[in-house]
C-alpha cells in the first residue's frame, strides 16, 4: 500500500468520526498554541531588552578597573581603583574614539523639600550626553567649566523628576544629595527600563569631579570610563587602542594579564537577552506539557478506535494486508490528528500572540523557528504516542480479529 | 506433484496449546482438489472444517505437514508472504459478510486492490467490473448499511472476485441469509464456477448448500471421514 493511498484511509477513517477526531486534535490545537504563544512573549522580552540596549547606543565601550593579582590571588573586578580622568584624556586620542567621559558612582538618598528619594548618582565627564546617546529634555547638561571647578549643579533623571517634583518646574531648584545642596540644571529625556531590573532613568547625573570633592571624598581615582567609538563598526579597533594605551600607561610588562577591563555594548546586551531565555524556556517548558497531556487523549483514542475496529483490521487482514500496512494505517491516523491538530494549534498561537499584543503590555515576537519546531513536535508527538496503539493493531490475530464481536 | 491440482494436503495437522493440555484440530489430512472444481467441505461443529478452513486461507498455519497451493509450500511462509497469497490467490466469503461499515459497496471491492500494486485508476475499474458480475450494477455508490442481506453478500462476492484469484473460500456463505436469497448466492457461485472456471471451496453444515458441489468431503474429528463424488 503507498503513501497515498494509506493517506486516504486514514482521512476517511478519521472523517467517519468527526467529532471524536475533533475533539483527539483539539489538545494538541490547544499545546502547540501554548507553546508558541508562550514562546512569542519570551522572544518578545527579549527583542524589547535587545532594542532597549540599542537604543543606548551599540557604538558604546565601557573601561572598568580591572582586578589585581596579589602573590597568586586574583580579587574580583573592580578590586582596585587604577582608573584616572588621565586614562580618559588619553583614550581620547585613539583614533577610532570618539568621546569619552570619565565615571564614579554611588547610591544616595536625595531630598527636596519634604520628598526624598533613593537614586543612582553618577558623576561623569560633560560628554557624557554624547557618550551615551541621550538627549536632554528640559535646561542643560552641565559644561566643561561646571567639571573643571566641580560645581554643585545636577541633571536629573526622568523617573527622580517625577518623583521629586512630581511634574512641578524643576529647573533652578535646589535638591540636597548627602546635604549638598545641587542646583538643577537639566532633565534627560526617558530611555525606559532595560529588561526590568535597571532603570536608567532612575538616576541623577553630576560632575564627576564634584562626585569626588562632594560625595566619595577623594580627587584621584574613577571607577570606569565611558567611551563612544567613531561608528559601531569600528568598537573593536576601539577596544584594542584603548587596551594598548592603558597598558602603556600603567606599565603593564607583555604577557601579564591587563588590570583593567574594556566591554562593549552588544556584550552587555547579550547577557541581558540570555535571561529572557531563561523566561522563553520556562514558559516554553510550561505550554509544552499541554502538548504531552494532547498527545496522551491521541494515544488513548487510538486504543479505543483499535479495539473498536478490531473486526475491520481482521477484514484488512484477510484481504492481504500484511502488519506493516496495519501499523502504518494507524500510525497515519494518529500523525494525521496530529499534524492537522499542530497546523490549527499553530493558527491558535499566532492568534493569541496577537491578542496578547494588543490587550496586554507584553510584546510578542513569533519567529518562524518556533513555528517549525511546534509543527516537527506536534508530529513526533503524533509517532511517538501513535505507535503503541498501532504496533497492537498490527499484532492481532487475522483469525481472533475476524470473529471478534 | 500432479499441476491440474490447484490445493493438495500432505497429512495436515493442526495443535492447539490451551494451557498445558493440547487439542488436536486436524489428525493429518492428506486430499487434493482440482482447479475448477467446487467443493465442499462438511462436518459439525468442532470437527475442525473452520481449523481447516483457516489453514486453506491462510490465515493460519499447519502444525506439521504439507499444503501447496499452485504448486507452492504454503506451510513453509512467513506471515508477510501469506499475507501476499491471501491478496492475489484467495478470495474469502463469510456467513457475516464482513464488509466495512459506512463505506460504499464500491469501496469494500477496492479493498484487496488497496494492498496489491496495481495503480489507482485500474482499481476502481476492476472494482465495477467485478461488482456487475454479481449484478450490482448501478448500486456501486450505496453504503453497505442502507442494502439487504443478499446485497451484502454479493459485494463480499466481488470483493473476493476483485484480484482474480484462483480460489474463493466461503464460509457459511447462506447462513445469515433466508432460504430465496440463499438460493439466489448459491447460483452466484455456480455461474462463477461454470462461467468464469473459479475453484470454489464452500464450508458449510448446510446439505442444501452442499447439493451444489461436485465433491463433498466431510471431516470429523479431525480427519476426513469421507468423500462423496
Amino acid at each position: 500500500m503507498n503513501i497515498t493511498k494509506t493517506l486516504k484511509v486514514a482521512i476517511l477513517a478519521l472523517a467517519r468520526n468527526k467529532m471524536r477526531s475533533f475533539l483527539t486534535a483539539l489538545g494538541i490545537i490547544i499545546g502547540v498554541g501554548a507553546v508558541i504563544a508562550m514562546v512569542s512573549i519570551g522572544q518578545g522580552a527579549k527583542k524589547e531588552v535587545e532594542a532597549r540596549f540599542n537604543s543606548m547606543g551599540t557604538n558604546l565601550l565601557f573601561v572598568r578597573a580591572g582586578s589585581r593579582s596579589f602573590r597568586g590571588i586574583s580579587g574580583g573586578t573592580g578590586t582596585v581603583q587604577n582608573l584616572t580622568p588621565k586614562d580618559a584624556d588619553a583614550i581620547l586620542e585613539a583614533d577610532a574614539v570618539l568621546n569619552v567621559s570619565p565615571s564614579v558612582n554611588t547610591r544616595a538618598q536625595v531630598v527636596y523639600g519634604n520628598k526624598n528619594w533613593n537614586t543612582s548618582i553618577y558623576g561623569v565627564g560633560e560628554k557624557y550626553p554624547d557618550v551615551r546617546n541621550w538627549e536632554i529634555e528640559q535646561g542643560v547638561f552641565f559644561d566643561e567649566s561646571h567639571v573643571r571647578s566641580g560645581s554643585k549643579v545636577a541633571v536629573l533623571g526622568s523617573e527622580v523628576n517625577n518623583n521629586l517634583f512630581e511634574g512641578a518646574d524643576s529647573l533652578g531648584q535646589i535638591i540636597r544629595v548627602k546635604k549638598i545642596p545641587f542646583r538643577v540644571i537639566g532633565v534627560l529625556k526617558s530611555k525606559g527600563e532595560a529588561g526590568g531590573y535597571m532603570n536608567q532613568d532612575d538616576v541623577i547625573v553630576i560632575p564627576y569631579t564634584t562626585a569626588q570633592r562632594r560625595l566619595l571624598g577623594q580627587t584621584d581615582r574613577i571607577q570606569s570610563i565611558d567611551v563612544a567609538a567613531v561608528s559601531a563598526d569600528q568598537t573593536d579597533e576601539a577596544m584594542e587602542q584603548i587596551s594598548e594605551i592603558l597598558r602603556i600607561r600603567h606599565r603593564i610588562a607583555p604577557g601579564a594579564e591587563d588590570d583593567f577591563n574594556v566591554r562593549n555594548m552588544s556584550e552587555i546586551a547579550e547577557g541581558a537577552a540570555e535571561s529572557t531565555k531563561i523566561l522563553t524556556v520556562l514558559l516554553g517548558g510550561i505550554a509544552s506539557i499541554s502538548l504531552l497531556v494532547g498527545g496522551i487523549g491521541i494515544m488513548n483514542i487510538m486504543l479505543v478506535s483499535v479495539t473498536e475496529r478490531i473486526r475491520e483490521i481482521g477484514i484488512r487482514m484477510s484481504v492481504g494486508a500484511r502488519e506493516q500496512d496495519i501499523l502504518l494505517q494507524f500510525l497515519t491516523e494518529a500523525v494525521t490528528l496530529s499534524i492537522l491538530g499542530g497546523l490549527l494549534g499553530i493558527g491558535l498561537g499566532l492568534g493569541s500572540a496577537k491578542l496578547i499584543t494588543q490587550f496586554s503590555p507584553m510584546k510578542t515576537v513569533v519567529e518562524i523557528g518556533s513555528i517549525a519546531m511546534a509543527f516537527i513536535f506536534s508530529g513526533s508527538v503524533g509517532i511517538f504516542f501513535g505507535f503503541y496503539p498501532a504496533r497492537k493493531a498490527s499484532k492481532l490475530d487475522p483469525i481472533e480479529a475476524l470473529r471478534y464481536e | 506433484m500432479d499441476n491440474h491440482f490447484l490445493l493438495r494436503f500432505e497429512n495436515l495437522e493442526r495443535v492447539y496449546k490451551v494451557g498445558d493440555s493440547e487439542v488436536r484440530a486436524l489428525g493429518g489430512i492428506t486430499h487434493s482438489i482440482a482447479e475448477g472444481d467446487i467443493v465442499a467441505i462438511m462436518g459439525p461443529s468442532g470437527s475442525g472444517k473452520s481449523t481447516l478452513m483457516n489453514i486453506i486461507g491462510c490465515l493460519d498455519k499447519p502444525t506439521s505437514g504439507k499444503y501447496f497451493l499452485e504448486g507452492e509450500d504454503i506451510s513453509t511462509f512467513d506471515k508477510n508472504r501469506l499475507a501476499r497469497i491471501r491478496n492475489s490467490k484467495i478470495g474469502f466469503v463469510f456467513q457475516s459478510f464482513n464488509l466495512l461499515s459506512r463505506t460504499t459497496a464500491l469501496e469494500n471491492v477496492e479493498l484487496p486492490l488497496l494492498y496489491s500494486n496495481i495503480p489507482g485508476k485500474k482499481v476502481r475499474e476492476m472494482a465495477y467490473r467485478s461488482l456487475e458480475k454479481v449484478g450490482l450494477k448501478g448500486r456501486e455508490m450505496h453504503k453497505t448499511n442502507q442494502i439487504s442481506g443478499g446485497e451484502m453478500q454479493r459485494v463480499a462476492i466481488a470483493r473476493a472476485l476483485v484480484n482474480e484469484p484462483s480460489l474463493i473460500l466461503a464460509d457459511e456463505p447462506t447462513g445469515n441469509l433466508d432460504t430465496t436469497t440463499g438460493n439466489e448466492i448459491m447460483e452466484v457461485f455456480k455461474l462463477l464456477n461454470k462461467e468464469n472456471k473459479k475453484t470454489i471451496i464452500l464450508v458449510t453444515h448446510d446439505p442444501e448448500v452442499a447439493v451444489v458441489a461436485r465433491k463433498r468431503i466431510y471431516i470429523r474429528d479431525g480427519l476426513i471421514e469421507k468423500v462423496e463424488e
